[in-house]
């Protein structure tokens, strides 16, 4: 007890004080020497002391120490404190290259079996940690990268130490980040309402209802039921707290429609090649989530050889590796198309029964090849973290590049089947195959090309798809049902059905989710679907007659 | 039913029902003796056959696709489970009358909905009406907007993954993801009697007996005919008066009862019930077992089901690796090359068969012309099949 | 009218002869030559469907185990002979292998299992049978059962402990804890283990948050938005037994939604290297996960154990060859091999009762260090360790009990009243207040 309040003061006073001087005064050196004693008591006050001197190097060498790093070595009649580096094997021995403790100075490298390692156990990693946390904050708040001083920003709101009031001041002046700057100023805030006068607390709480501060939330509702807080200060944190209560509800709303148009568009990619397939061509691909794990396992390759040949370009394998994905996919599709189901247009429920039979064929080989396991496919950086639209709502950079995706795939649809060629030779053979062919089409190849696109469209979401969820060889069956559902109430009339479709299947999922749950969410879904069926039986917009407008 | 075919089914009978159970009880040094485990597997394979007797006639018969059969098979596997575990009472690890899964969810006091399980009568009256219940609900909307071909099927597989999902909540009270397991006895039989295995195989046989004959009845009958014109054209039977969506619904329930009966008699043989039954997956295994063994006969079915589960067993003790490649390319190979199943394929090995349409042993594939004819772009069968030269 | 065809004929026949050809299969098998005749065991784990990603492992470090052990001349002179069978991750087939390990082919030992599902599927048939199970992976507890040893941890060996360090100051003393768990009766279980804890050590109950999601849940926009606003304010972490595949989407969404492991921490109990190996660990640094044992661990015995695998994997040719890890049901596995091992050398039978009186106490240096059998309650004394997520997929271990924790299978804070003993009780019993 009484080494721990010791321990507090050092602390209180390095953090009150200025710098000191950064030499290896004897009191450190002293200290180092305790560390070696059988004496926990001692070793903790050695580490105050340590701490105390705020020299950088000493607080490496608490660091060190805290990692298990530092050894003790005896040399003469006395032990030397060293820190121990990589462990390596030479010949028979096992040996470890050490440094001195302060300078970090090479000393040689020596056995294993030569040092002792000087355990941090639990109380000295306790006491260690003030000073590592608050040195590490305070070289956080300087980093260079933007997230790290938020972060630190974050930490030092949440502890409102009075003593970091300045740092806070000093680095809002420097701040050139909008969201970094918003949380120092919600830190200075949050200090200044738990270490001010009345006056200044009043202004606290009206800078954090300014600020939209959510984490601010608990530190007002405090101060709102504080009876001995005059009414002034009381009333200023009630109004803030309305203030960020109206914002936190907009910010929801903003929030599930974004979820829900991004659900939208990951069902849209999905569904939009097996609505091309089945649209145009009849056929029920139940292979369809197989493809786009092919393309999943593209990427994969893809970030693999970029990884092994060009370490430095890797940002750049997603840009490839989604045209690599759509190609795969469709030369996958061509095969198993003119292969197999050429033989059965016309029958769609033995299409079916086919397809799922390939599908499980593609999905053992999957396993086989690459292993049962998930394997890892990282987010270049562009798409990592998210865009902080506003106070409390961030909208992630990968959700934001498949809603582009699916709009840009969409668009390309349309182009593709009205303003070219080929689509229009697709749309003929649709229409009417006979006449179509007696003018000279080749029906055999506009199938063959159609479902190549249906499947390269497949294999384009399983790209996509690698940024927000798993890769493994069961992927598509966590999405067929779901793409079918979306087609089913699209119909297959227009492609609009299946964007209406998606959309609304995305947007009323997300809708309900944070009333009912996930589960029970996507379970009315499905309920809605096929009560939809009996009003629609063959979807929003069926086909009329014989013929298919899209 | 002609005698030929009487006697066989009488032999047939009379080995499943008779011979193997006495096999069984044979001293384990007798060269007949069947073993407890194989006699449990047979009635394994012989309830999921009962399964696939339904969905033939369902889908052989009527053509109507169902991806969904799980539902119905779980349903009834759920109302014997119920009922068993009740039975456990006080036998439990936590000595109380509530069912395990129960007290570890502090739940306590028993559902409401459960309480009728303490009753046999009403349990075996519940794993009939409570599956014929939801295909009657289900298939009246769908039959009655003439939702067919393939968005059926669609629409079977969301059902399937519905309840799959409900029930895997354990807010459902009915064990989540676990299931219900651990059965320790049936109607008052210890279940780890062989005695009672003996039992509960012999009176799976004979359900599958009797639900041959019924299958053989109905589509004996006019119905069966009327039947298999839907599944040849309903528009046309339609227009000739009859009333498709009645028939469908009829078949679709008899099915669905079917297949609560086969997860009933599955549930206490196998000791474990659980959601992974229910979903799409093993919905969509049931009907290889049909499409494997021959639809459009009742025989391929029952040979079907034994037949894929036989495989299964054995493959997954020797080459583990391979049965889903196994399954998959069974699942093609059967759709491409054998469209009458493993059945019609040894019959046409033996001595082609001309005619195709003869009483029982209807096959379900579309006439020839229908084939050249291209993709359809509503993705029903074409309405007509007439011969006309192909176009290709 | 229709004529009984020849074809009919037929296809009734087909289907008896079908059933005789299938009852020949059960004739007895010819019993080999006396002697040194190889001891039958039996390895019960799913190689195909959504469950081998886990479970491959085992079945491979099984098999390691037993190559070891038939190196060094077997078990009393007797080379092990492994009998491995499939049950494709459908529960009512790991009912059906193991009837057929334990009656047809009559093996003396089953290491097997990964879910509750499993386990509680084959549970019947071992006690019916009384087979003998060695179950190594971290469970709910609430079992004891007569005819399974539980290799793996219990509660108390690794929910409890990691909680405690979060609450801890060295842990960053959290105050808001936030439950999370797929939906199945591991998680169940567990946090009502851990909301009973919590409550006891005086943590208000609106500081405690409960929710599940399904297995395979790939969206989890809106949990982690609920997360950010129960995180608000700080002081808050995540304990999570989310399974699996729907890993990968949460950490993700956790952090592109800005939420980092120094201000909420997830403290993950389901995530070992094997899972890291499949996933894209830049989200995952930083935060938690408390188990047995970690691949990390600086052991001789370890780096023994790590180098043998590895080498294994590669001489078999498994996917993955030299870049296998291994984690804490791995180690389980093999300590669980050798304990029989032992057992059956000590009792100088395969009997399976003689063999269970003698697992009782037995000590083994494991690779994370010496552990011990419990003497009466069929599960395993083993250390506590805290271990934080590296970029390379293993785990720093920041914190370790001294020794060996015991075993509570019935949990002080749910169940106080109850205990499992099998050498003074049947099994499980209920204390005397």
């Amino acid at each position: 007890m009484r080494r721990s309040l010791l321990l507090l003061l050092l602390f209180v006073a390095w953090l009150a004080g200025p710098p000191a001087s950064h030499a290896q005064s004897s009191e450190a050196l002293k200290a180092l020497a305790d560390l070696a004693v059988d004496d926990t008591d001692r070793r903790e006050a050695a580490v105050g002391v340590l701490g105390a001197t705020r020299d950088t190097k000493w607080l490496e060498f608490l660091a060190a120490l805290r990692d298990g790093n530092v050894y003790a070595r005896g040399k003469g009649t006395t032990l030397e404190i060293v820190v121990g580096g990589a462990k390596t094997t030479k010949g028979e021995q096992d040996v470890i290259e050490i440094v001195t403790a302060y300078d970090r100075k090479l000393i040689g490298t020596v056995p294993v079996a030569s040092v002792t390692e000087i355990a941090a156990d639990r109380r000295l990693r306790i006491a260690i940690k003030p000073f590592l946390d608050a040195d590490e904050t305070r070289v956080q708040l300087a980093s260079p990268d933007a997230e790290a001083r938020r972060g630190a920003a974050l930490k030092l709101g949440h502890q409102a130490d009075a003593g970091a009031a300045a740092v806070v001041e000093a680095a809002i002046a420097k701040e050139t980040v909008p969201n970094v700057r918003h949380a120092l100023e919600e830190a200075l805030a949050l200090i200044r309402l738990a270490h001010g006068e009345p006056a200044v607390r009043v202004l606290a709480a009206q800078a954090l209802g300014g600020l939209h501060s959510f984490d601010g939330m608990p530190a007002l509702q405090r101060l709102a039921a504080e009876t001995s807080a005059s009414r002034a200060e009381r009333e200023a944190a009630t109004v803030a707290i309305r203030q960020i209560e109206r914002w936190s509800l907009l910010v929801r709303t903003l929030e599930t429609a974004f979820q829900g148009a991004s659900l939208a568009s990951i069902l849209l990619l999905m569904a939009l090649g097996l609505a091309i397939v089945f649209g145009l061509m009849g056929v029920i691909n139940m292979a369809h989530g197989e493809l786009m794990a092919l393309g999943a396992y593209s990427t994969f390759v893809v970030q693999n050889i970029f990884r092994a040949r060009w370490p430095e370009w890797f940002n750049a394998y997603f840009v490839v590796a989604l045209p690599v994905a759509f190609i795969v996919a469709a030369l996958v599709g061509v095969v198993l198309e003119r292969g197999v189901i050429r033989r059965l247009y016309g029958r769609p429920l033995e299409t079916l029964l086919l397809t799922w039979g390939a599908s499980l064929i593609i999905q053992q080989g999957l396993r086989l090849w690459f292993g049962a396991a998930n394997v890892d496919v990282s987010s270049p950086s562009w798409l990592s973290g998210g865009f902080a639209l506003m106070t409390g709502l961030t909208l992630p950079f990968n959700r934001l590049f498949i809603i582009g995706l699916a709009a840009m795939s969409v668009a390309a649809m349309y182009w593709l089947l009205f303003g070219t060629g080929a689509g229009l030779r697709i749309r003929a053979v649709t229409q009417n195959r006979g006449m179509s062919s007696c003018l000279g089409v080749r029906a055999g190849w506009v199938d063959a090309t159609t479902f190549a696109l249906g499947a390269g469209l497949a294999g384009l979401a399983g790209a996509a798809l690698t940024q927000i969820g798993n890769v493994g060889p069961s992927l598509g069956q966590n999405y067929i049902v779901d793409s079918f559902m979306v087609v089913v109430t699209g119909g297959v009339g227009k492609l609009a059905g299946t964007i209406l479709a998606a959309a609304g299947i995305g947007g009323l999922n997300k809708g309900i989710e944070p009333a009912l749950g996930a589960v029970f969410a996507k379970v009315a879904i499905l309920l809605l679907v096929i009560l939809f069926l009996q009003r629609r039986p063959a979807g929003l917009f069926a086909t009329r007659g014989r013929s298919a407008e899209a | 039913m002609p005698r030929r075919e009487a006697a066989a089914v009488a032999a047939a009978a009379l080995l499943l029902v008779v011979v193997l159970p006495i096999c069984n009880a044979l001293p384990a040094s007798s060269a007949l003796h069947v073993s407890d485990f194989r006699l449990n597997l047979f009635g394994k394979f012989l309830a999921y056959a009962i399964l696939a007797l339904g969905l033939d006639l369902l889908w052989g018969y009527a053509g109507v696709l169902s991806l969904g059969h799980g539902v119905f098979f779980g349903l009834g596997a759920y109302a014997m489970g119920m009922h068993l575990m009740l039975e456990i009472g006080a036998k439990s690890v936590y000595q109380s009358a509530l069912p395990d899964f129960m007290v570890w969810n502090q739940v306590k006091e028993l559902p409401l909905f459960w309480r009728p399980f303490y009753s046999d009568v009403f349990t075996l009256v519940a794993i009939v009406v409570v599956p014929g219940l939801v295909a009657l609900a289900f298939g009246f909307l769908a039959f009655r907007s003439r939702i067919r071909g393939v968005y059926f099927s669609i629409i079977t597989q969301a059902l399937a993954l519905s309840a799959w999902l409900v029930f895997n909540r354990n807010e459902m009270r009915l064990g989540g993801t676990n299931g219900l397991a651990d059965f320790k006895t049936i109607f008052g039989f210890p279940l780890n009697q062989p005695s009672t295995q003996r039992g509960l195989y012999a009176v799976t046989a004979l359900a599958l007996l009797v639900a041959y004959l019924v299958c053989r009845w109905i589509t004996g009958s006019r119905a069966g005919k009327v039947l298999v014109a839907i599944r040849d054209s309903e528009t046309r039977v339609l227009f000739s008066g009859y009333s498709p969506a009645r028939y469908k619904l009829f078949v679709f329930v008899v099915s669905a009862v079917l297949a609560g009966v086969a997860g009933a008699l599955y549930a206490p043989q196998v000791g474990i019930i659980t959601p992974a039954k229910i979903g799409v997956l093993p919905s969509i295994e049931m009907v290889v077992w049909v499409a494997a063994g021959g639809r459009g006969t009742l025989v391929g079915a029952v040979a079907g089901a034994f037949g894929v589960n036989w495989m299964q067993s054995w493959l997954t003790t020797s080459y583990p690796d391979v049965w889903l490649l196994f399954l998959g390319g069974l699942f093609m190979g059967v759709v491409l090359f054998f469209p009458d199943g493993l059945v019609g394929a040894v019959a046409r090995a033996f001595g082609g068969m001309g005619r195709l349409t003869r009483g029982a042993s209807f096959t379900a594939t579309p006439t020839e012309s229908a084939r050249s004819r291209g993709p359809s772009s509503t993705g029903h069968p074409r309405p007509e099949p007439v011969a006309r030269p192909p176009l290709q | 009218m229709s004529t009984y065809s020849r074809r009919d004929f037929l296809k009734t026949g087909l289907v008896a002869a079908g059933a005789g050809v299938a009852v020949a299969h059960g004739f007895p098998s010819i019993i080999g030559a006396q002697g040194k005749e190889p001891v039958k065991i039996g390895v019960l784990h799913s190689l195909s469907g959504t469950m081998a990603i886990s479970e491959v492992s085992l079945r491979d470090v099984v098999l390691m185990a037993v190559d070891e052990i038939n190196a060094k001349g077997g078990v009393m002179g007797r080379p092990i002979s492994p009998v491995v069978v499939d049950p494709a991750s459908n529960w009512d087939l790991f009912a059906e292998k193991a009837k057929q390990l334990l009656l047809q082919d009559k093996v003396a030992v089953v290491f097997g299992c990964w879910t509750s599902v499993s386990r509680k599927s084959v549970l019947p048939v071992f006690e019916n049978n009384n087979g003998l199970l060695f179950y190594p992976v971290q469970y709910e507890g609430e079992e004891c059962s007569k005819n399974v040893f539980y290799t793996g941890a219990c509660p108390n060996q690794q929910l409890v402990p990691g909680a405690e360090y979060l609450m801890s100051k060295e842990g960053g003393s959290y105050k808001k804890f936030y439950l999370l768990g797929t939906d199945y009766v591991f998680p169940r279980t567990a946090n009502k283990i851990l909301r009973a804890f919590l409550l006891a050590k005086g943590v208000p109950a609106a500081n405690i948050e409960e929710e599940y999601t399904p297995f395979s849940h790939q969206d989890y926009q809106t949990i982690v938005g609920k997360i950010k606003r129960f995180a608000s304010g700080g002081g808050a972490c995540v304990l999570s037994t989310i399974n699996g595949d729907s890993n990968v989407p949460f950490y993700k969404e956790f952090a592109n939604q800005g939420l980092r492991s120094e201000n909420a921490p997830i403290m993950a109990y389901s995530v070992a290297e094997d899972e890291l190996r499949g996933m894209d660990t830049g989200a995952l640094v930083g935060h938690l996960a408390a188990w047995n044992y970690f691949q990390s661990v600086d052991t001789p015995a370890n780096k023994k154990f790590v180098n043998a695998f590895k080498e294994y994997a590669q001489k078999k040719g498994l996917p993955g060859g030299a870049k296998r890890v291994t984690d804490d049901p791995m180690e389980a596995a093999y300590f669980g091999v050798h304990i029989w091992k032992q057992a059956a050398e000590k009792a100088k039978s395969f009997d399976v009762d003689a063999v269970r009186k003698a697992v009782y106490g037995q000590t083994f240096a494991a690779p994370v260090g010496p552990i011990k059998m419990h003497e009466y309650n069929q599960h395993t004394y083993r250390p506590v360790l805290i271990g934080e997520i590296l970029k390379d997929g293993q785990f720093k271990i920041i914190s370790r009990t001294k020794g060996n924790v015991e075993p509570e299978p019935w949990s002080k804070y749910t169940s106080p009243d109850k205990g499992c003993d099998w050498i003074n009780h049947q099994g499980t019993y209920q204390k005397k207040a």
